[in-house]
């Protein structure tokens, strides 16, 4: 913090920045980050309602709100049928369905809604996945399910994949054990986070029209990571699956 | 901070994210060209191609986002903190 304080405050500018600094509450032992607990909540809220909304009178004709839900549906069964075959893809779309949701969700709601005008007396409301945290939850998350999808075809054979073609690659089987969650999670924080900062920095040098392409790319950004997330999740499974 | 660490986090953090951004930056390029070649030449299938395109480029984009990463760590979480 003492480079960027240097940095910031030597030249008077009428925004602020403030980058690092959360709202932390206090649960006992635990200490969470306040502000992403709450937009998170916000978005569950969000998708809960408009799922029920939509779906609790369905008829067999659709109308214009149902049409849509179904073209995303659609669009989401594609990719899993893609990757996983006509046999075994319909278990798995409630989970990369929600994944998919959620991190769209979380991207989209930290940069179309002002957030800003709500003040909190420490750090300030934003997209959940700007937070290393979430994104490592979610990661984590991908990483059970396909541990779970391999265990759950072949039981304990299926750490036989270590070993099994190559016995001389087990080092490196075990270090993409590793590696497919930090990259996931790295690859969904840095996009959000440097869109997030990019946006900032640009808003305190020159608040009046210049930041609005950058937003308008988090956009597209936003929807592309989070299609990013689902489709490298169920090529996972469906490797684990195979 | 020590002075010498503040100076050696700020060359560190500006030549992470300058130079992890020459690599995927000459990938993206080729494969944004050869994405082109592909819809010059058959333009019904321009659907998929450009889906393709989008998803690859997402991929070789996450290597800059790394080098991004551990420059934001060096100016912002800085281990060498007190």
């Amino acid at each position: 913090m003492y480079i960027t304080s240097i940095l910031l405050n030597s030249i008077a500018l009428p925004t602020k920045l403030e980058v690092g600094k959360h709202l932390y509450w206090n649960l006992g032992r635990f200490s969470l980050h306040g502000q992403v607990v709450i937009v998170t909540c916000t978005i569950i809220v969000l998708i809960i309602l408009f799922s029920f909304l939509i779906t609790y009178k369905l008829s067999l004709v659709p109308h214009y709100w149902q049409n849509f839900i179904e073209y995303i549906l659609e669009f989401l069964i594609n990719i899993i049928k893609d990757q996983l075959g006509e046999n075994n893809y319909k278990e798995w779309i409630p989970f990369i369905s929600t994944l998919f949701l959620f991190i769209l969700g979380c991207n989209w709601i930290g940069i179309i809604i002002p957030w800003k005008l709500i003040k909190l007396p420490k750090g300030e409301l934003s997209s959940p996945t700007n937070d290393i945290n979430t994104t490592v939850a979610l990661s984590l998350l991908t990483s059970i399910a396909y541990f779970y999808a391999g265990l759950n075809k072949k039981g304990i054979k299926y750490f036989k994949r270590y070993i099994y073609p190559i016995p001389f690659l087990f080092p490196i089987i075990l270090l993409e054990d590793i590696t497919k969650p930090l990259s996931l999670s790295f690859r969904l924080f840095g996009n959000i986070m440097a869109d997030d900062l990019t946006i900032s920095v640009l808003t305190r040098l020159v608040p009046i029209l210049i930041p609005l392409p950058i937003m308008l790319l988090s956009i597209f950004t936003g929807l592309i990571q989070a299609l990013i997330f689902s489709t490298l999740a169920v090529s996972y499974i469906a490797e684990a699956l195979e | 901070m020590d002075p010498i660490i503040s100076v050696a986090s700020i060359i560190g953090a500006s030549l992470a994210i300058g130079l992890s951004t020459i690599g995927p930056g000459i990938g993206q390029g080729q494969a944004a060209g050869k994405a082109l070649e592909g819809i010059a030449r058959q333009p019904e299938e321009e659907n998929k191609i450009r889906n393709t395109l989008l998803l690859s480029l997402a991929f070789m984009e996450a290597l800059t986002i790394y080098g991004l990463v551990v420059s934001l760590a060096l100016l912002f979480a800085n281990p060498f903190d007190k």
